[in-house]
């Protein structure tokens, strides 16, 4: 364990960017989980409310930006302060983007409410648990600065991506045999993708931990699971 | 915690070290007491030929010591002892019938406080030409310019060499010092703090001059100023009340350092 900061003040910077940082993670996946509350039942006021908040969440980034900025130029920070600081900028950004996809998905909702023939698409609520569960435990070990939980994180993206590709090829299905559910097809395939893009913003927190933690870069691809394009073409009509 | 899960995350940094060209100082095993007082506990390291090598650590830690043995400055001291060895070239530096004068020579030092002599420019640069017996007025003015030119101070003391050393700045009187070290082309420059007397542009002058002069030859300064090692050296050996903790490559060891007190002393959370 290493020791305070002989100045305290910058010990007391470091620490309120980390508490922000947090306090990020927690604004999004408050705010994912809200989005998704509006999948399964939308509200108009509901989903007014999470776009609404977007705004904190971004608010919220161009303050640890700022920070960030700070300390750069105060403190000239070395080794585990550098990275912590580096790691700070680049995970408030995953967590931003996060929020926009959160607020996306609400204002998907609100217009799928309004459509007359929407889809039967059942895996939505799950996907956006699992993503829900993956972004939650990709925050809990940046708290802990957990290595092997990060790493376990960063492992398991296939199993969304797979998810993802199951609903992609299901309202693929049901906008071939239905043209008038084509509209809110369309809303549910941005869901889903929405929601993927989450789980790829965790991931990238993840690798974010392995960077803080040991000062190197996560190399090597990704496990992949997304075949959404083959489905595509299974599925799609041909040209000939 | 530490230990990495090998196939997910893996070390991509590399850090390809630009003109190393072996060692020119081994230093093994170094112990050094000052009467009954231990000031280096077994220090082994090797300073890479033509690069820039940082001692840093916190006062007491034995980094001017080591500085101040490389060239054997610590004779001078009374009641000290040594056990260990410090190879130079090939030869132990305590061999023997070694020639400590020789020595020195091939080592030119820089101090704390710029140090001219009360002479003029022109003869403090070719006062250890002088001192060798060089008399020939072409050949002492072509080194006074060389080594003027290489110290980056000819621009600003061409027209006047005949005066006073001493009516030059602090930042100069430094770079003056650094060009009488390099005047007789030693191998080795030794830098004992060289700029903690300066203000941040002479500093700034005084950095780009050591990154000018790596190459040519071999330099290890010991600076207080960690974000200054961290500019100027290849290589950085950090020490602790008389102990090498931990020596890498300058990269390494202020970015991902292995030793928890390198990281503790590099980030300020010393003591």
């Amino acid at each position: 364990m290493l020791h305070e900061h002989t100045v305290k003040t910058y010990e007391e910077d470091l620490r309120n960017l980390k508490a922000k940082v947090q306090q990020l993670g927690r604004l999004a996946s408050e705010q994912l989980e809200r989005a998704m509350g509006c999948v399964t039942r939308p509200r108009e006021e509901d989903c007014a409310r999470v776009v609404r908040d977007d705004a904190e969440l971004d608010r919220l980034e161009r303050e640890i930006d700022a920070d960030v900025l700070r300390i750069l130029a105060l403190r000239q920070p070395m080794a585990v302060d550098l990275r912590e600081i580096v790691a700070a900028l680049r995970i408030a950004v995953e967590l931003e983007r996060i929020g926009d996809l959160a607020s996306n998905i609400a204002k998907r909702s609100a217009a799928l409410e309004a459509l007359p023939l929407v889809p039967p698409v059942g895996g939505l609520p799950d996907l956006g648990r699992q993503v829900g569960r993956r972004l939650e435990r990709v925050l809990v070990a940046l708290s802990r600065r957990d290595l092997e939980d990060a790493a376990e994180v960063w492992r398991n993206d296939s199993e969304i991506d797979q998810r993802y590709t199951a609903i992609f090829r299901e309202t693929l299905t049901y906008m071939m045999e239905d043209p008038r559910t084509i509209s809110a097809g369309i809303h549910l395939l941005f869901i889903a993708k929405n929601l993927e893009r989450i789980g790829d913003h965790a991931t990238n927190i993840a690798e974010m931990v392995g960077f803080l933690v040991t000062g190197r870069e996560a190399t090597g691809d990704r496990p992949k699971g997304d075949d959404s394009i083959e489905v595509s073409r299974a599925l799609g009509p041909s040209r000939s | 915690m530490n230990a990495m899960p090998e196939t997910s995350f893996q070390n991509t940094a590399q850090h390809p070290r630009a003109g190393g060209h072996g060692t020119v100082l081994e230093i093994q095993d170094f112990s050094l007491w000052y009467g009954a007082q231990q000031a280096l506990h077994g220090i082994t390291l090797g300073i890479e030929r033509g690069l820039v090598t940082a001692l840093i650590g916190p006062s007491g830690c034995g980094k001017s010591t080591l500085l101040r043995c490389l060239n054997r400055m610590n004779d001078l001291v009374d009641g000290v002892r040594i056990r260990g060895r410090i190879v130079f070239d090939g030869q132990d530096i305590h061999a023997p019938g070694t020639d400590v004068i020789e020595l020195r020579k091939r080592m030119g030092m820089v101090f704390q406080k710029p140090n001219p002599f009360p002479m003029s420019i022109f003869d403090n640069v070719c006062y250890p030409l002088r001192v060798d017996g060089v008399r020939k007025r072409s050949a002492l003015e072509e080194v006074v310019e060389r080594s003027l030119r290489a110290a980056a101070l000819w621009d600003e003391v061409k027209d006047r060499l005949e005066d006073s050393a001493l009516a030059l700045s602090g930042g100069q009187q430094q770079r003056l010092c650094i060009a009488r070290a390099i005047a007789n082309e030693p191998e080795v420059l030794l830098m004992d703090e060289p700029c903690s007397a300066l203000d941040p542009i002479a500093t700034a002058k005084i950095e780009e001059l050591i990154d000018r002069l790596a190459g040519r030859f071999t330099i290890v300064i010991v600076t207080h100023n960690m974000q200054q090692a961290a500019r100027v050296s290849h290589n950085t050996a950090f020490m602790y009340l008389g102990r090498l903790i931990e020596y890498g490559d300058t990269e390494t060891v202020f970015t991902v350092p292995r030793v928890e007190q390198t990281q503790e002393y590099i980030t300020g959370r010393f003591g």
